[in-house]
């Protein structure tokens, strides 16, 4: 009888662990580096969404989206005027909270997971021309998608104000 | 008809207040007590504007809000200019330089000449008789931010000094002028509408200048505040397309001033250059009407 209960308990204990490194917590997921506890929210995205879907659709959908944060994480990557800001990252985890910050603005209904910009890019020392670095990275991922210009400019005024929480130096 | 004061050297006080302005706007930063440790570039392609035919950063014809050169609130910047309008009776040339201090002041300095070709003959000034003048400028940015304020209606707001010099001193109060030189202060909004694609921006501009100064200040009339204003709508990352309107001061007894209005389109080469053309309806000018033509601008900055 209590052998049989502890017997439960372990094998209940092992699957929410296993359970747990699966789908991770909230705040986390498996294969991703660790961070600090935070309340999740899509507050924490620093934009209201989008309503409708021609943003979505300008974007070419979910794989569009995709395919520019890509290009936009290859870009601050490789690019000299923010690789070194880059160099520690966790691209597991930013290709994840990127693709869902942006689908997120986008309309695309998904939710937001990662930490709020403030406190993401705190440590960072970012300038604002490393701001406007990472503006024409994104800039130019979105013009490879082939997103028209002027649904560029609507996405990037709903980034402009987060120049105050991200820049610091 | 008063005595013109060109040569006084009370008049020289804005150009002394300007660079003094210049020089605490360097000194008093953090960077510049640390021994003029600043970064050079990093702003958005166009968001530097154009030059004005006055020198100051901004559209084509009116000042904007928008601190000239490419720095930004962490380093200096600067922009020389080459402006040429082909009018029927007349050929209008300007250039000069500014320097943008840390996204917040701007000093320019811009010569202008205007050439009455065989215009003059018949004016009895004449031929090839050119009128000119000096402009030194300073501006400040007091509150806003045109590029990253999106999420609010408050437009980039900036005010700004012209003192300008013009030359003939004596031939300018022979055709009604007061002065030969006069200083014309401004307040400007400028407001990026990213979400639209679209720029504004309004200038109000105290001034008794005659055709902006080439004529001379007052005569007829005291200052007056003139409204300017400018509608851009960018086509991409380079090119923007607009019109722009300034209502100007009409002082003078001997000819009729009009309004300037203006079309254009400014494309960006690169972050070093930018070149403007421009339809420009400068209206009658010295009593010859209907001076429409080509307005092209170069401007080249770092
Ligand atoms: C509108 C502009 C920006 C947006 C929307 C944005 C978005 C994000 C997001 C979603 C994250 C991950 C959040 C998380 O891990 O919970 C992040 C992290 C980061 N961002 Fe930004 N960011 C912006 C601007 C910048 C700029 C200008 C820089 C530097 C030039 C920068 C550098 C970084 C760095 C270094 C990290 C941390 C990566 C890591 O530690 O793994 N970001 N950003």
């Amino acid at each position: 009888m209590r052998l049989s209960a502890l017997c439960l308990l372990a094998v209940s204990l092992t699957c929410s662990v296993a359970f747990a490194q699966e789908t991770g917590t909230p705040y986390h997921r498996a294969g991703e580096l660790e961070v600090d506890p935070y309340e999740v929210s899509n507050e924490n995205a620093g934009a209201d969404p989008f309503t409708g879907q021609a943003m979505l659709e300008a974007f070419n959908g979910r794989e569009g989206i995709s395919r520019i944060v890509d290009d936009f994480v290859e870009g601050v990557r490789t690019d000299p005027r923010t690789e070194k800001i880059f160099a520690a990252s966790d691209w597991k985890r930013l290709d994840r909270t990127l693709n869902e910050q942006f689908c997120y603005i986008l309309g695309g209904g998904c939710d937001y997971t990662g930490r709020n910009m403030t406190e993401v890019h705190r440590d960072h020392g970012i300038t604002r021309a490393e701001f406007n670095a990472v503006v024409e990275i994104l800039q130019a991922a979105m013009r490879k998608e082939g997103v028209p210009f002027r649904m560029q400019n609507r996405f990037l005024a709903k980034l402009a104000p987060m120049e105050r929480d991200t820049v610091t130096r | 008809m008063k005595q013109s004061r060109r040569h006084s050297p009370e008049l020289r006080w804005p150009v002394r207040l300007i660079l003094a302005l210049a020089g605490c706007a360097i000194f008093t930063t953090p960077a510049g007590a640390q021994g003029l440790d600043f970064e050079t570039g990093g702003k958005l392609l166009l968001t530097r504007g154009i030059t004005s035919v006055d020198g100051a950063g901004g559209g084509g014809i009116t000042p904007w809000a928008l601190i000239t050169g490419n720095e930004t609130d962490r380093g200096i910047g600067g922009t020389a200019h080459y402006t040429r309008v082909d009018v029927p009776d007349y050929t209008f040339e300007a250039y000069g330089g500014a320097v943008g201090f840390y996204d917040r002041f701007e000093v320019s300095y811009t010569r202008q000449e205007f050439d009455t070709g065989e215009t003059g003959a018949a004016l009895g000034i004449g031929d090839g008789f050119t009128f000119g003048q000096d402009i030194y400028g300073a501006k400040y940015r007091i509150a806003g931010d045109a590029v990253y304020g999106q999420d609010t209606w408050l437009p980039q707001i900036a005010v700004g000094a012209l003192y300008k010099e013009a030359d003939h001193g004596a031939l300018l109060g022979a055709l009604g002028a007061e002065d030969a030189s006069g200083v014309e202060v401004y307040a400007s909004a400028t407001k990026l509408l990213l979400a639209q694609s679209l720029l504004f921006n309004a200038t109000l501009r105290y001034t008794d200048a005659n055709q902006n100064g080439l004529l001379g200040f007052g005569g007829q009339e005291d200052m007056q505040i003139q409204p300017e204003v400018s509608l851009g709508y960018q086509l991409s990352r380079r090119l923007i397309i607009g019109g722009e309107y300034r209502f100007k001061p009409d002082n003078l007894a001997f000819a009729k001033e009009d309004d300037w209005v203006d079309l254009f389109a400014a494309y960006a080469i690169n972050d070093h250059a930018t070149v403007t053309a421009a339809y420009a309806d400068l209206g009658s000018i010295a009593t010859f009407d209907d001076q429409r033509g080509l307005y092209l601008s170069l401007q080249l900055g770092f």
